[in-house]
């Protein structure tokens, strides 16, 4: 199966150092099948003009593609109504959107947000942001040694103040799959809101936003086989309704005069300007490739690739895996007696690209008591000559630096 | 040589496992030394530099920190070559050694480097010349008494 799903990335078709590139940094992001790029050229090459205006049937093409994204993304979610799919740049602005409207119309002094330890800078900064201009409070659920969350820990935290939970789904640095059911439940008994980034989790897991109950769901296409630069914000109909604009600008008004404006329902009331309509349209060529994989298969190369590259690891002298959950996708997290970016580079030379550093998860590092790591993340393209090229590189930096 | 062995030759081998005068200078608060911190946001790393002036030339020079080898290395080796040389000559060899890590031009370095020519293989790793010029940034911001905080971004 995967041969046949590597060869419709055209980016393996060229050398790299004599073979293909072992790409193990698609938690970064993921690089494109060809279905992607053939959708982004169709529309640009036959279908493209400006969307919800044109009256001419070039326009109405165009936002015919455009609104058919959203219903692949809403189906792809298991949202109830494509109209609580909201098309942003990318998770991170999803969650600054978020923050921005119903955060301020919800948050006052004295207030709480509860965020995990594990959270990428994505799901701190915007939050940290909102207390200073609320007078908030940030709280963190702690994490144990293995990169799982504390259940114990976060019902502790949720108190009566809590107005806003935020978690990641599947950490971006370790790997770790949250207990989001458990999580989700414990947070509306207190009447809290919950926003889940779901950045590393979509192209790994299957999500349903109405089985989970989250209130907002939100990810990004990039990591997604997707083109950069767009991203989902799910959020329940009831929810949006209520929420005032995050941009003003076209598209997303009722009506305008200098006196006042009347916003657009959503998810127009979201949507500001002229979108990324090419995005939409390949993103949902994305999901479409995703689910003509499955989610069964993919969950089962996964667990296989994740197996194999954690074998393949602890041969190595003197590493340590870091996020060792029970519960996780493939991410291999770790650290040696070589620094990560020194590692990073003897393995680029021999054709594998993997992430060393913080991954935007600085307080996660302190946590675990290390700078950075270095970091392989898998996907539907890679299989295990990836992972003996990782270890074969490893053993070749231990020569360089330890002979 | 290929690019990797230019890069980790045993010189900036040896300097990352050990580098020289990696400690603090006690009792820095006095007018004839400076400490300056440095940062690398995109990866992390960070180091306190100590310099001690006398009569116009560098008396002590010492960091705290950790890094890649890279870094630690350049460090290192910057503390040795700028002992003893007055505040100008450091300048200079400072403005020289900054220059050619970004020299494109793939001429070879200049003499007045010595040894430090070493950590010049980074010129063919673009993402790592900021591990190599890190620890010189920050001595820069030492000498100029300002702000005390030096970035590479």
């Amino acid at each position: 199966m995967n041969d046949e799903i590597r060869r419709q990335f055209p980016f393996f078709q060229q050398p790299n150092h004599g073979r293909e590139l072992a790409y193990l940094d698609s938690a970064a992001s993921a690089q494109k099948p060809q279905v992607v790029l053939d959708a982004l050229e169709r529309l640009y090459a036959r279908d493209y003009a400006n969307i919800h205006r044109g009256v001419y049937e070039l326009s109405a093409r165009a936002t015919r593609a455009h609104e058919g994204a959203r219903k692949t993304v809403a189906r792809f979610l298991g949202a109830r109504n494509s109209s609580e799919i909201i098309f942003v740049r990318g998770a991170t602005e999803a969650i600054n959107l978020l923050a921005n409207t119903i955060g301020r119309q919800r948050l006052g002094y004295g207030d709480e947000i509860l965020i995990t330890h594990m959270e990428h800078h994505a799901n701190i900064v915007p939050w940290q942001m909102l207390c200073e201009q609320t007078g908030a409070t940030l709280r963190v659920t702690e994490i144990n040694d293995q990169g799982e969350l504390d259940l114990d820990s976060y019902a502790a935290l949720l108190g009566p103040r809590t107005r806003i939970v935020s978690a990641t789904h599947v950490s971006n640095a370790l790997g770790t799959i949250n207990p989001l059911g458990e999580m989700i439940r414990l947070a509306h008994e207190r009447d809290a809101l919950f926003v889940v980034d779901g950045a590393q989790a979509v192209p790994h897991l299957p999500v349903d936003v109405r089985e989970l109950d989250c209130d907002f769901y939100v990810f990004s296409g990039h990591k997604l086989y997707g083109p950069t630069g767009i991203g989902v914000l799910y959020g329940k109909q009831e929810l949006l309704a209520e929420m005032p604009p995050y941009q003003g600008g076209g598209d997303m008004i009722a009506s305008v005069t200098f006196a006042q404006t009347t916003y657009a329902e959503p998810p127009a009331r979201f949507e500001a300007g002229t979108p990324d309509i090419a995005g939409a349209v390949g993103l949902a060529a994305a999901i479409d490739f995703v689910e003509g994989i499955g989610f069964d298969a993919i969950q089962a190369h996964d667990a296989e690739l994740l197996a194999y590259g954690t074998k393949r690891l602890l041969e190595i002298p003197n590493l340590r895996l870091v996020g060792t959950a029970r519960e996780k996708v493939a991410v291999l997290s770790f650290v040696t007696d070589i620094h990560p970016h020194d590692l990073a580079t003897v393995l680029d030379k021999q054709g594998v690209a993997v992430r060393a550093g913080h991954h935007c998860a600085q307080p996660l590092m302190e946590r675990f008591g290390v700078a950075a790591t270095t970091r392989a993340s898998l996907c539907v393209f890679n299989n295990k000559a990836d992972l003996d090229a990782l270890a074969d590189g490893l053993l070749e930096a231990r020569r360089i630096f330890h002979p | 040589m290929n690019d990797l062995e230019e890069l980790y030759q045993e010189l900036i081998l040896d300097h990352g496992r050990n580098p020289r005068n990696h400690r603090a200078l006690e009792d820095c608060n006095r007018a004839e030394c400076t400490k300056a911190d440095g940062a690398n946001p995109l990866c992390g790393d960070r180091l306190t530099v100590y310099l001690k002036l006398s009569d116009g030339r560098v008396d002590d020079l010492s960091f705290v920190g950790s890094g890649c080898a890279i870094f630690t290395a350049s460090a290192s080796m910057m503390t040795e070559s700028l002992r003893g040389k007055t505040e100008e000559e450091a300048k200079a060899l400072l403005g020289a050694f900054l220059h050619t890590l970004t020299d494109e031009s793939g001429s070879p370095p200049p003499e007045e480097l010595g040894k430090l020519a070493a950590l010049t293989g980074v010129r063919e790793f673009p993402m790592r010349v900021k591990c190599a010029s890190l620890a010189w940034r920050t001595v820069e911001a030492a000498f100029g008494n300002n702000a005390n905080t030096a970035s590479t971004e």
